[in-house]
């Protein structure tokens, strides 16, 4: 184990950028729990869903941009059916009810996404080379010095994370900005008061899951190229959760706040504690962290503080 | 009509306070036990015994603990599998050092080992509460499966990272390894199970129940009448990992017969949580109709289009599969939130009238 800067440096910005990418994912979870309090266990099931569709479009020979905007309407049609489907029924339900139901969900996209397009690895190719990029480095430092190759970075992972900074930004500006984002946080803050003031929650909430479902098709698309399009795209959802309770539910700078932390964490962690112990930490290392962050901060590092009373 | 209480008094504070106050009702259950107990290892045949009443018997106990915690004690926990493995791993331990331990009592123990752990990874519920604990408690799931698969110690050194059941007897009668006759299994489970679920009848019947459901009503309301949080809920998380632990060494041991950590994954866990739900939060026999249920859809959707006289490919059937399972659990829900055991108690209060209209 040489514990060289530049060597820390690499496994750090590698897992920053991967933070990114659990980051995207958690921003869709983030969306839906802001303006319906309804945990999505689905999400991860959707990002699999909108790749096998892309990469499915893909293959009957659309262009790369048909394919996404088929895609993209797909997503919305999923979110109008879901809310008809499943939402409206069970408005007023608790949440663990609402949870169970997003888990019904998950599997009915699982198993029809895969039964549409099939269930073998398929490889999507979006154009942009994963070859490393090179900086800092002193070619002319003699042998030895740990400097003399740089820092070597993916191009992949560094134009997936801007894309999800375009993405944050976007969304935060729609949030803050737009007529249907202040909607949307009135929605959040109290469903009652926000239908009394006439605004409908089943439109809110198709806009919502349409949202989170582009969330998803992006993130979809990013992974899916990174791992290739195959079913363990939907358990990408079970690295979001640590990111998202690091964060807080109800953040949208701390889903990215936690992603960064959880990525970086448990590269950092994998590198350099996983050899002592054995290795393979990184499956639950990220909860851990996680776990431990609640217990000084029980919303999150971002989330609203929960006030409780009688 | 047939279902009625009237003219049935109460003439003192034990028959007041019984399990089963109405006489329909005791008929009914002697009836059940009657059938479990001597109907069930008469009739049924092995593929029933093995692969239907000895998983269910084992999910069942699961679900015990499980609804112990979430819907008796309001802790949503995703760690069930985990807990299982525990059970599974422990008992494993105890009765490969010590051979000539009785297994009801290597059982028991896996259970309290199991239970030690619970409280460990029940410690946060004190400070994180609703989904942020759950996803707390998936730090449990990944971090036990992740232990026992990386620590040799746990399988005794085996290179495959797969546990065996040695066989061990009960008077006489051979209940795990591979000489264990499925009837045996049967009745050593219907034994165990039947114990446990009495025992968690009467425990949420209990002061102790009392407090679990007032800190699953509203914790804060709780805390200011008196009861004490931290025991309450660490008594909660005890309780329920020492019966999920049993269900992992069931499972283990008399089930499968050889396990490893991956059978106890993330989808146990959920599949034991469905079964809380689909059967009814905070009852007991909704766990044992929620286990039922779980047990029983699979074999069915699996066989059902072969009885349909449909011709499918493999994959396309698993995927079905999937689908219908799904639909079938937003369609529970929608129709009803509070499970099966909700479904019975108004069919029983319709029974009350039946055939008269009012």
């Amino acid at each position: 184990m040489d514990l060289t800067l530049p060597f820390f440096v690499e496994v750090l910005i590698g897992g920053l950028l991967t933070g990114v990418m659990y980051a995207l994912v958690a921003l869709g979870f983030v969306l839906v729990f802001k303006a319906s309090g309804i945990f999505n266990f689905a999400q991860g099931a959707m990002v699999l869903f909108a790749a096998l569709t892309y990469v499915g479009l893909l293959e009957l020979g659309t262009g790369a941009v048909l394919a996404f905007v088929l895609t993209a309407l797909v997503m919305v049609l999923l979110a109008v059916a879901v809310e008809r489907v499943v939402l409206r029924p069970l408005v007023n339900q608790e949440p663990i009810i609402l949870f169970m139901a997003t888990i019904g969900i998950y599997y009915v996209l699982d198993g029809f996404g895969q039964m549409l397009w099939g269930s073998d690895i398929k490889a999507l190719d979006l154009g942009i080379a994963s070859d490393p990029m090179t900086f800092l480095a002193r070619p002319d430092a003699p042998e030895g010095d740990p400097w003399k190759y740089g820092i070597m970075v993916n191009r992949f992972d560094l134009t997936a994370a801007a894309v999800a900074a375009v993405l944050v930004l976007a969304l935060a500006l729609f949030f803050q900005k737009t007529r249907i984002g202040r909607a949307l946080r009135a929605v959040a803050d109290d469903h009652q008061a926000a239908q009394s003031v006439g605004i409908g929650l089943p439109a809110i909430w198709v806009i919502v899951w349409s949202v989170a479902g582009l969330v998803a098709l992006v993130s979809g698309l990013a992974w899916g190229s990174k791992l290739g399009v195959q079913f363990t795209l939907a358990l990408i959802t079970l690295k979001a959760l640590p990111v998202l309770i690091l964060g807080g539910f109800t953040s949208v700078p701390g889903a990215i706040v936690g992603g960064l932390i959880v990525g970086a964490g448990e590269k950092l962690a994998e590198v350099f504690i996983g050899p002592l112990v054995g290795g393979a930490i990184e499956d639950w290392f990220a909860y851990m962290l996680a776990m431990l962050v609640l217990l000084v901060r029980p919303q999150g590092l971002f989330g609203e503080r929960i006030i409780e009373r009688i | 009509m047939l279902y009625r209480e009237a003219g049935q008094f109460k003439t003192s504070y034990a028959a007041d306070a019984a399990i089963f106050p109405i006489r329909q009702d005791r008929i009914a259950m002697l009836i059940l036990l009657a059938v479990a107990t001597v109907g069930v290892p008469l009739w049924a045949d092995e593929y029933w015994l093995t692969s239907i009443f000895v998983p269910f018997l084992v999910f069942a106990t699961a679900a015990l603990g499980l609804n112990i915690l979430t819907g008796y004690c309001g802790q949503l926990s995703l760690g069930t599998g985990g807990f299982m493995a525990t059970g599974a791993y422990a008992a494993y331990k105890l009765s490969t050092a010590f051979p000539s331990m009785s297994i009801v009592v290597v059982l028991l123990l896996a259970g309290l080992i199991t239970a030690a752990v619970g409280v460990v990874f029940g410690l946060p519920s004190l400070r994180i509460k609703g989904f942020y604990l759950a996803v707390a408690t998936l730090a449990a799931q990944f971090f036990l499966l992740w232990l026992f698969n990386k620590v040799a110690w746990f399988t005794n050194y085996s290179p495959s990272g797969v546990i065996s059941a040695p066989p061990r007897t009960v008077a006489g009668y051979h209940v795990t390894g591979s000489a264990a006759q499925p009837v045996v299994k049967y009745l050593f489970l219907l034994g165990f199970v039947g114990v446990l679920a009495l025992s968690a009848k009467n425990l949420v019947r209990s002061r102790t129940g009392r407090a679990w459901m007032a800190i699953r009503d509203m914790d804060i309301a709780a805390e200011i009448i008196g009861i004490r949080p931290l025991w309450t809920k660490l008594l909660a998380f005890s309780v329920s990992s020492f019966y999920i632990g049993i269900a992992g060494a069931m499972w283990a041991f008399v089930y499968t017969g050889s396990v490893e950590a991956l059978a106890f994954d993330i989808n146990r866990s959920f599949q034991v949580l469905f079964m809380i739900i689909i059967g009814g939060l905070g009852s007991i026999l909704g766990s044992f109709l929620g286990a039922a249920f779980m047990v029983l859809l699979p074999i069915l959707l699996n066989r059902a289009p072969q009885l349909l006289g449909i011709r499918l490919a493999t994959d396309t059937v698993s995927h079905l599969e999937f689908i219908v399972f799904g639909v079938l659990i937003v369609f529970f829900l929608v129709v009803e939130p509070h499970g099966l055991a909700r479904l019975w108690a108004i069919g029983k209060e319709k029974l009350r009238l039946w055939p008269f209209p009012h």
